[in-house]
């Protein structure tokens, strides 16, 4: 894709930005930055500010203090001057149910000016890209999630964006439909396109090249996921394979030497000083509650790991 | 401009696909055109009468008969007292109770002014108002009679004074048929209803949907996304002025006197009201369904107080007061005037003029709304 404004060296730089509603401030001052061509991983538990944020830096929302430039730009001052540049997928994908394929795509290239022959060539390649091609005359109503999901992708991006904000873009999308969709969006950071992309999916977490993580509107960690394991992971985590009871959780919690425990997945992890020194001791303390059949070994500490730790942490 | 007409088309293919809104921009109108059109004619004929003759003269078998005569009125009963009419009024099996009192043949012979007593159900303001005129009408018309009955004696003893001829007319709508008043009053009527819960309806969808959102990161202008909103939808309300003003004259048989430029023209302004409205609703409605509702609380005034149904004339006068507040109020004295009277400029001038302040008014402050509550 060509890029035609070069003046930009991050783009996105964002500073104590701050969004205050009612009685209650959903992002409280974060500061962080994307640099170009990478994909920003934006991560938090419901409710934690993400979709706030996106929306303050698509010029949808008026910051209520801090600032923030996308692509060069100050979105509070300059919110009509990024919007030709940016792509934004939001977390309703956005389309118009009761308008055909080729009819939303029409839609948007025309909002966004695009002529005829750029248009057709676009809506060519979109189509291509979603694996649409033949479902040009279906009405999105008919489609599946994971199609329309894609079908959102190609009308955020037929005007070749820059930059493209995903909100939660695989929101209730089997895990096929998920591993195509981020086909899709490694093909376009390789392009040289930079993406926002929010996600609750930890794997996903993990294919990013940097990530933010924010709780309750405060930025509580930031960097590459093998930064953030390192430097957010104190203690060592070992996982208990039982059955994920909530008695099961309390004898772990009660066990020598475990900081915290949680479900994690159909296991039971929990963080602990040292493997070596508390792992056999977690063992004893389950037999001697009765516990039976369960087996205990380390792992090493996964992002959800980090994240639950830095929750914890938090409160 | 390109946009303004990508979002109108994309509007209108929506319209069509819709199949609840699509009868209920096209259909509907036709059939409460008819509906209405068939329950005023039926309706305002046969009046049910009680009569209470106390005079039981040659003139007040006259006088009754005129009633009678014309087939609006019906005698369900004859009765003595007064006390008794009301009875019958009350139960409903009677409109008009006439009363004749004792000495009124006696009264018109002696060159007295005679009386008649009317007692009118008013319930239905409709009916009572028709009954009124055509009591009214009857009563002038004899009187007349009476009159010129009585110039012509004394033009035989003197030759000196000349005929003195005048006649009583109903002017406007002669044979007071009350379809006219309705076919015009209902362009008023569809035009509010169509446009404010389109417009309101359209929008909140968008908002429900997240498309709002969408259109928002575009490039779009927010006066071009209001206009591209709203286009098709001015368009369609034209298409029923003349779908509406073709059958009234082609099915009705009511006369169109006026300019319809003027009425198109003047339409605009009215336009900018409801739709006007539409926004408004659109900027407090979080769902589709909740933007019907306000629509309908918004367009609930505007059938009660605009004099479409009851006669402004007959409300209590601080309702009267409200009525001023309606934009319809003016619209429907314009689209009877130039549909009825084929009145121009001149004569509704004033009504025009408020009816555009209003519009400004209106449409500035939801427009200014719109925009600031775009995007939560
Ligand atoms: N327009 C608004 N008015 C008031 N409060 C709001 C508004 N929009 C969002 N909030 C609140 O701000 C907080 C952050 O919301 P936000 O949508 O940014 O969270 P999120 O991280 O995107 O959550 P999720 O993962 O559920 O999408 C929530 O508590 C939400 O209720
Ligand atoms: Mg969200």
């Amino acid at each position: 894709m060509s890029k035609t404004n070069g003046s930009y060296e991050k783009s996105i730089v964002v500073d104590g930005l701050t969004k205050k509603f009612v009685g209650f401030t959903a992002v409280d001052g974060i500061s962080f930055d994307v640099r170009r061509g990478e994909i920003f991983g934006f991560l938090g538990p419901n409710g934690s500010g993400k979709s706030t944020t996106i929306r303050m830096l698509c010029g949808i929302l008026e910051p209520s203090g801090g600032n923030a430039s996308v692509l060069g730009i100050d979105v509070a001052a300059h919110p009509e001057e990024i919007k030709q540049r940016i792509g934004y997928m939001s977390q309703k994908f956005s389309l118009y149910d009761d308008l055909t394929v080729i009819e939303n795509l029409d839609f948007y290239g025309g909002i966004y000016g695009l002529k005829n022959d750029h248009l057709a060539g676009r809506k060519d390649f979109v189509l291509e890209m979603a694996g649409l091609k033949g479902r040009e005359h279906e009405l999105a109503a008919n489609l599946s999630t994971g199609w329309k999901q894609r079908l959102a992708l190609g009308c955020a991006i037929i005007h070749e964006p820059e930059m493209v904000f995903l909100d939660e873009p695989t929101g209730g999308v089997d895990p096929v439909s998920r591993r195509n969709f981020w086909e899709m969006l490694y093909h376009m950071a390789e392009t040289g396109t930079t993406l926002f992309v929010t996600t609750h999916y930890m794997d996903e977490a993990e294919h990013c090249h940097r990530l933010g993580f924010i709780y309750q509107g405060k930025m509580i960690a930031l960097g590459t996921p093998d930064q953030l394991k390192q430097q957010h992971m104190r203690g060592e985590v070992i996982e208990i394979a039982i059955d994920t009871s909530q008695e099961a959780l309390r004898a772990v919690v009660g066990a020598p030497g475990v900081d915290e425990a949680y479900f994690y997945g159909a296991t039971i992890h929990a963080k602990v000083g040292s493997v070596k020194r508390d792992m056999p001791a977690v063992g004893k303390h389950l037999k001697s509650l009765g516990f039976k059949g369960f087996s205990v070994q380390s792992v090493q500490p996964s992002l959800e790991d980090v994240f639950v730790n830095l929750i914890q942490d938090t409160r | 401009m390109k946009r303004i007409l990508m979002l109108a088309k994309k509007e209108i293919i929506q319209l069509l696909r819709d199949k609840r809104m699509l009868p209920l921009v096209f259909v509907a109108p036709l059939l409460q055109l008819i509906l209405f059109g068939y329950v005023v004619q039926t309706e305002v004929k046969h009046i049910g009468v009680v009569l209470a003759d106390n005079d039981r003269t040659a003139e007040s078998r006259i006088i009754t008969e005129k009633f009678t005569n014309t087939g609006y009125f019906e005698i369900e009963q004859r009765v003595n007292g007064e006390s008794q009419i009301t009875k019958y009024i009350r139960s409903g099996q009677a409109t008009l109770g006439l009363i004749i009192p004792k000495g009124y043949q006696s009264s018109i012979k002696n060159g007295r002014t005679a009386e008649l007593m009317l007692v009118l159900d008013g319930s239905d303001a409709n009916i009572g108002l028709q009954a009124q005129q055509y009591a009214a009408g009857i009563i002038a018309a004899r009187s007349q009679e009476i009159m010129n009955h009585k110039l012509n004696s004394i033009k035989a003893i003197t030759s000196r004074i000349s005929t003195v001829e005048s006649r009583v007319r109903v002017w406007y709508n002669p044979d007071l048929k009350s379809v006219n008043f309705m076919v015009s009053g209902l362009i008023g009527m569809i035009l509010t209803v169509i446009t404010t819960i389109l417009t309101s309806v359209a929008i909140v969808k968008e908002r429900e949907r997240g498309t709002l959102e969408q259109l928002i990161v575009t490039p779009i202008k927010r006066w071009e996304l209001i206009l591209g909103k709203i286009l098709p939808f001015v368009v369609i309300s034209f298409i029923e002025v003349g779908l509406i003003i073709s059958t009234g004259m082609l099915w009705f048989g009511v006369p169109f006197k006026g300019n319809i430029l003027l009425l198109l023209a003047l339409c605009v302004a009215f336009l900018f009201t409801t739709v006007g409205q539409g926004l408004l609703v659109s900027t407090v409605s979080r769902t589709q369904h909740q933007a019907q509702m306000t629509a309908w609380f918004f367009m609930m005034p505007a059938v009660m107080f605009s004099g479409f149904i009851f006669p402004i004339e007959n409300m209590p006068k601080i309702i009267q007061l409200v009525t001023y507040l309606v934009p319809l109020r003016y619209f429907l004295v314009i689209v009877r005037g130039i549909f009825l009277k084929g009145v121009g400029m001149e004569a509704l001038w004033d009504q025009a003029l408020i009816l555009t302040l209003l519009g400004i008014l209106i449409f500035g402050v939801s427009v200014f709304r719109f925009q600031k509550r775009f995007a939560d």
